[in-house]
């Protein structure tokens, strides 16, 4: 066994019995961290079969950004386990079932002649692999890539435009009107003659 | 290094690499860590003489093993793990907040052959791990059972959050200028003198970087995470003693960070000012053509000067209100970024390079 296939068994040791403490582990920020790990340890993986830059896209984009915001949904929750545990019976066929879909439908992607898996090329070039990426990004795939980056705007959008709630009753600081404030709209220099001292008093 | 490997010759070649490559990371580690020791006592010298007072100046001559004199003091102090709190987590947080921070220095190029691990993707590799940081934030906010400190952990880490989109958005200009994601090769894209640096050109997303690099190591001005008049402390409230010393080490190791990576990024590295200048027979002068040269010592002049404009800014600027801090991140410096980027695209495509 050569170095490189120990690392191998070991990251995707870690990345099964995470995968696995996900759907185990009781307390869903726990389940969150395990989550993480799992996409850690994916991340190792694709490094080690020369996919740097996918690797380190994965670390970024679903450690770094997506995980972070799930783990405040999931913190801010008032999540009641019990219940949610209640019913893993009945739902546990259907479960089952979705599992089965997947396993095959991945059986059929790595064997199947048709998806045309292919180990993964020698080094093909003295390019590097972001590099090649994104040449074809941008050459052969560059509609379904405007495509895509179509869709995500739309979706942000339609997120902001689903959350968006106009409050007029509250009250809230606007910085850049505060900025242009000055004296004169605040202060109001009034000249008055000076009063007589009332006598007796 | 061939001597060292030299005699370790009878070991498998394999674990000769292995034990080369730790050796390499304790000669890197341990000056960073040394240098992290000694910037809390810059720190307070500084914004001693700036505030005219004399700073610690007790503890050894003029005050030089103060940092020592802390570290043993926390040391010996008692961690107490609150009840109900999760144990594991609790202590795993510090080291997760500090890992990140030392492990970036892999890729840091510290001359043209002082680098680790001289990787294709190296811009990628520090942007991934620096977004790693935040975790440390949240774990601990989360696992202390307080909700002080989730209610500082989840103020920090918004501010954290928003400000890694500004800062990779200056990322990308600089990797288009150098057409490199290699911080060797990013370094060399900006070689010939102090005009070919990066921060002329892109001074916009220069001054975006480092804003957004204060904002990310939760340091002064925009250091909520802390702010001793609104809350208390933030996420670390809970912790004492090593461990939260832990969680100053991770910071200052982040300063010195983003001091290295902004000089790589933006002055170009390792390579002297006068590159490109001056005459080849002034830099074969035997020690002013060395000092006036490359190397490794112009690297760490620049980031002490970065490390300078931390405590600088600490000593001067009142503290951000959050919701400025947040319009700062969101409002002014991603539509900044968005637009010089867009500018320096049309300025390529138009085939007018001003760095080069």
């Amino acid at each position: 066994m050569t170095f490189v296939q120990f690392l191998f068994y070991f990251f995707a040791a870690i990345q099964i019995l995470a995968a696995l403490r996900v759907i185990t582990v009781r307390n869903p920020v726990h389940a969150a961290l395990f989550l993480v790990l799992t996409f850690v340890s994916a991340a190792c993986l694709w490094i080690l079969m020369e996919a740097e830059f996918l690797g380190l896209l994965l670390v970024l984009v679903y450690v770094g950004a997506v995980m972070v915001l799930f783990l405040f949904v999931v913190m801010m929750l008032d999540v009641n386990i019990a219940e949610i545990r209640e019913g893993f019976a009945s739902y546990a066929p259907a479960a089952l079932v979705v599992a089965v879909i997947m396993v095959i439908e991945m059986g059929m992607v790595l064997t199947h002649r048709i998806f045309n898996v292919r180990p993964p090329l020698e080094k093909a070039s003295d390019v590097s692999n972001t590099e090649a990426i994104g040449r074809v990004m941008y050459t052969d795939y560059v509609y379904p890539f405007e495509i895509a980056a179509v869709v995500l705007l739309v979706a942000i959008i339609a997120a902001i435009a689903l959350t968006l709630r106009r409050r007029p009753e509250t009250k809230y600081q606007t910085p850049i009107e505060q900025i242009r404030v000055r004296r004169n709209d605040r202060v109001r220099l009034v000249k008055m003659k000076a009063e007589k001292k009332e006598s007796g008093s | 290094m061939e001597t060292i490997a030299a005699l370790l010759d009878f070991l498998p070649q394999e674990l000769v690499t292995v034990v080369l490559i730790l050796i390499k990371i304790v000669a890197i580690l341990l000056p960073v860590l040394l240098a992290v020791a000694y910037l809390t006592l810059a720190e307070r010298k500084v914004i001693g003489y700036m505030q005219i007072r004399m700073g610690p100046n007790r503890v050894g001559p003029k005050g030089l093993l103060q940092p020592i004199a802390d570290a043993v003091k926390l040391m010996f102090k008692e961690i107490i793990i609150p009840a109900n709190a999760s144990k594991f987590l609790f202590v795993l947080a510090p080291a997760i907040s500090l890992a990140p921070a030392l492990a970036a220095w892999a890729v840091v190029p510290f001359s043209e052959t002082l680098v680790l691990s001289n990787i294709n993707a190296g811009l990628l590799y520090i942007l991934a791990l620096t977004s790693l940081g935040v975790y440390g934030v949240i774990i601990a906010g989360w696992a202390s059972n307080s909700k002080y400190a989730l209610l500082g952990a989840l103020r920090s880490a918004a501010q954290i959050v928003a400000y890694e989109i500004a800062m990779g958005f200056a990322l990308v200009g600089v990797l288009m200028a150098a057409g490199s994601l290699n911080l060797g090769e990013i370094i060399e894209a900006q070689r010939g003198g102090i005009h070919h640096w990066f921060f002329i050109p892109l001074i916009g997303l220069f001054l975006v970087y480092f804003i957004s690099g204060v904002a990310e190591t939760n340091r002064a001005p925009f250091d909520v995470a802390e702010g001793e008049s609104e809350i208390v402390a933030g996420f670390h409230v809970e912790y004492s003693g090593m461990a939260f010393a832990v969680f100053f080490l991770a910071e200052y190791a982040n300063m010195i960070l983003i001091g290295a990576l902004t000089t790589i990024l933006f002055l170009g590295g390792w390579l002297s000012p006068f590159d490109g200048i001056l005459p080849q027979s002034v830099l074969s002068i035997p020690v002013l053509g060395s000092l006036l040269g490359s190397g490794v010592h112009w690297f760490v002049f620049k980031t002490s000067f970065f490390l300078l404009l931390f405590l600088w800014f600490r000593a001067t600027f009142p503290r951000y209100r959050y919701d400025q801090i947040m319009r700062l991140g969101w409002k002014v410096l991603i539509p900044v970024t968005l637009v010089w980027i867009f500018g320096e695209g049309l300025a390529i495509a138009l085939g007018w390079k001003p760095w080069q």
